[in-house]
């Protein structure tokens, strides 16, 4: 090797080394809390039942997060705002479904066949409640700036954020309250590899598979989802193809809002603990998952959201609950950072 | 009422106007109680206008939405509850490290360090890690440097409420919920005089007003200066702006650095003020709290800001709990006002958002563009560096 070689392949090697960082980089990140507990588990206790099981509950509360996550995508993909409010939406919905089931009459008492009916009802009532609402806040808050600076429709949406945290305060009060275990969500169902499954995992999802198939079937083939899409990429050529662009915007609200409901629903269920704080939170959570997954992109939300579900079970299982917030940003941060196109990539106007 | 808008636009109306409102705001204090509920009142309006004249150099001069103000803060907070109490029980020996402090807490052990000088480590503090968080958010458009800040915010509040947790070689990084408390008082080493909240709030009241001059003074100097000019450059045009010459990253980070040392230095005399650091007062709200008045106000324009801070502390620390606290009692309702304040204020938010979006004193100079061009100039200075 002689003297002027050494640099070049030097340089060469950073070079790469750079290219795979960015590509490969955030995954590796990723990577490291269940690696890392795996290795740890298989030499203390031989198997991986404990990573397993932490996976799977990461997996259905991820389920939650990604019907959360799909909101924050679909909005920013169409007004590139994000709708800081959603989460609050979701916590409304988790609060009329609990609300709606108890005046049915739902208990713990009652018979099984009861149970599911009265939940399907309770789960359309739910999904109901919160489309409206985010159609609500899209009318009296977004609407009105759609020609304001950015900014100006960024700090109505955290406006509104704060007055459905205090609708929450009003309604259910300050604090963490239970609701009754209908499902039993704890039950175990079957046993897969030592690691237990329940019903709350199978609820979990059970909802959010569907939903997923008929949002993402809607948007890809029926004309009103192609309108979207048409608007997403460009409202003012889309408005000269005869697109009303401001029912379709309400469309996308409508449909975040559905699936927020849902999702408000299952946590309900699965939590069997609601506070007016659990939008706030969950909101964040699944904004990080659209970024992960790359903003705008359905696929993305999903995929988001199921990691961002197992990065917390792992953190909040080993590392301590109290640290799982700071995990969990600093993934976010880390995104930002080196991946803000996310991983599957971000499908907005801006992207081009 | 046109008469006063008629003195407001001449040059010299417009410094009687301020003469009088800084001669009204010095003489405050004087018609009350030294211990009453107004001047504590005003001790915190004075402190938060200092931090939202700090957030206006982030969000009003270089347009830079940052939603994780209270992360300054706390820095400032933390700053006077680890450089002037007991929480270092045992460094510097049995005696403890004091430098310029009264005779009172000169035998107590811990460091010990006189007021000032924490003002000036908070500043420096707040403003390294105020560069630090500005770093990622460099080639991010606007929405997403909202969120990175937030994260940033939420990760320090964080820290500071599981800091019980934090080894810090035989001590805490911080007391968590629990206060670290006592803090010392401002202490004036050449005239023996120490401040002390408990009999005497004026003085304090003063002290607050004087670091508010100085926040006004470095906010004006600032907005005038070459970096003052190169920041509204950026906000309106970075693509522009750097083709004229302006270092992007540079400036950003001294927007980033001198609005949280603003923060920094505001934290330190609250803390001072409330003789207590607990991590609850750090909460995300806190952000959006000081946010609201920035925009109230009209961003980027000074006495706007100081204006709508004034306005929005007032109703948060006074009106809401003092005076209409139990309004919803008397209609019969079941809470109390204080539980919903943080839903007035979103309220605010979109009523002046949709009804005046420039805010209550908007600046003069051009309304403000925050995010469109910015956006659009970020990614193709990225594709063009990559």
């Amino acid at each position: 090797m002689n003297a002027p070689t050494v640099p070049t392949s030097q340089r060469a090697a950073v070079v790469t080394l750079r290219a795979f960082l960015g590509r490969y980089g955030l995954i590796l990140a990723l990577l490291v809390l269940p690696v890392v507990y795996g290795i740890q588990d298989l030499s203390t206790e031989g198997d991986l039942t404990r990573l397993g099981a932490n996976l799977v509950d990461g997996l259905s509360n991820g389920a939650i997060w990604a019907l959360i996550a799909l909101g924050y995508t679909l909005v920013y993909g169409i007004i590139e705002l994000i709708n800081f409010a959603h989460g609050e939406v979701f916590m409304i919905g988790s609060f009329a479904a609990a609300a709606f089931w108890g005046t049915i009459g739902l208990t713990l008492t009652s018979s099984t066949a009861g149970i599911v009916f009265g939940l399907l009802v309770t789960l359309i009532v739910a999904m109901l409640a919160s489309a409206l609402l985010n159609d609500m806040i899209e009318r009296v808050a977004y609407r009105p700036l759609r020609n304001a600076p950015k900014l100006a429709a960024l700090i109505t949406a955290v406006g509104f954020s704060f007055i459905l945290q205090n609708v929450g305060i009003l309604w259910r009060g300050g604090g963490q309250q239970g609701v009754d275990d209908l499902i039993g969500q704890n039950h175990e169902v079957f046993e897969l590899a030592g690691v237990v499954i329940t019903r709350g995992d199978l609820l979990a999802v059970g909802v959010t598979v569907p939903l997923v198939i008929i949002v993402t079937t809607f948007i890809a083939r029926s004309r009103l989802g192609k309108a979207m899409r048409a608007t997403a990429q460009d409202p003012e050529a889309a408005r000269l193809m005869g697109i009303n662009v401001d029912s379709t915007i309400s469309l996308t609200f409508l449909l975040g809002g559905l699936l927020a409901g849902a999702a408000g629903l299952v946590y309900a269920l699965y939590q069997t603990n609601l506070w007016y704080f659990q939008g706030f939170r969950a909101g964040l959570i699944a904004f990080t998952a659209a970024v992960m997954g790359g903003i705008g992109n359905l696929r993305g939300a999903v995929l988001g959201g199921l990691i961002i579900g197992c990065i917390e079970q792992i953190s909040d299982n080993r590392i301590g609950g109290q640290w799982t917030p700071v995990i969990v940003f600093g993934y976010l941060i880390l995104v930002m950072t080196f991946r803000p196109q996310g991983l599957l990539g971000e499908q907005t106007r801006e992207a081009g | 009422m046109s008469g006063a808008l008629q003195l407001g636009r001449s040059k010299s109306g417009q410094r009687a106007i301020i003469a009088t409102v800084a001669l009204v705001a010095i003489l405050f204090p004087l018609a009350f109680d030294p211990l009453a509920t107004q001047v504590n009142t005003a001790i915190y309006v004075v402190a938060y206008v200092m931090m939202a004249l700090g957030l206006n150099i982030v969000v009003g001069f270089a347009g830079l939405l940052d939603i994780g103000y209270v992360a300054f803060y706390a820095l400032g907070a933390y700053s006077i509850g680890w450089l002037a109490s007991d929480h270092f029980t045992g460094v510097g020996g049995e005696t403890g490290i004091h430098v310029l402090v009264s005779d009172l807490i000169a035998s107590s052990p811990g460091i010990h360090l006189n007021f000032f000088l924490v003002l000036v480590a908070a500043m420096i503090i707040a403003a390294v890690m105020g560069a630090l968080i500005g770093l990622p958010t460099l080639r991010l458009r606007g929405d997403y440097i909202a969120i990175v800040t937030l994260a940033f915010g939420e990760i320090i509040g964080r820290i500071a409420l599981n800091g019980d947790e934090i080894p810090l070689g035989d001590y805490k990084l911080t007391a968590g919920q629990q206060a670290i408390a006592p803090v010392d008082q401002p202490f004036l080493p050449g005239v023996n005089y120490e401040f002390d909240s408990a009999f005497n709030l004026r003085p304090y009241y003063w002290l607050g007003l004087a670091l508010l001059c100085f926040a006004l003074f470095v906010n004006f100097r600032l907005r005038d200066s070459r970096l003052g000019r190169a920041w509204i450059a950026l906000r309106e045009d970075e693509v522009a702006a750097a083709s004229m010459g302006v270092p992007l990253v540079r400036t950003k980070l001294l927007a980033y650095a001198a609005g949280a040392a603003l923060g920094g230095v505001a934290g330190a005399f609250l803390g001072s003020y409330t003789t207590a650091i607990s991590s609850n007062q750090f909460e995300f709200s806190f952000s959006i709290f000081v946010l609201a008045m920035v925009i109230l106000g009209g961003l980027g324009s000074i006495w706007g800001v100081v204006a709508g801070a004034t306005l929005l502390a007032t109703i948060d620390r006074y009106i809401i709990p003092e005076v209409l606290d139990d309004l919803p009692s008397k209609f019969g309702l079941d809470f109390r006002l204080t539980q919903l304040s943080f839903g007035i204020f979103g309220f605010l938010l979109v009523l002046i958002m949709v009804l005046r979006p420039e805010g209550l004193f908007p600046e003069r100079r051009r309304k403000i563009e925050l995010t469109e061009g910015a956006g659009a100039a970020d990614d193709s200075l990225y594709e063009a560096r990559s």
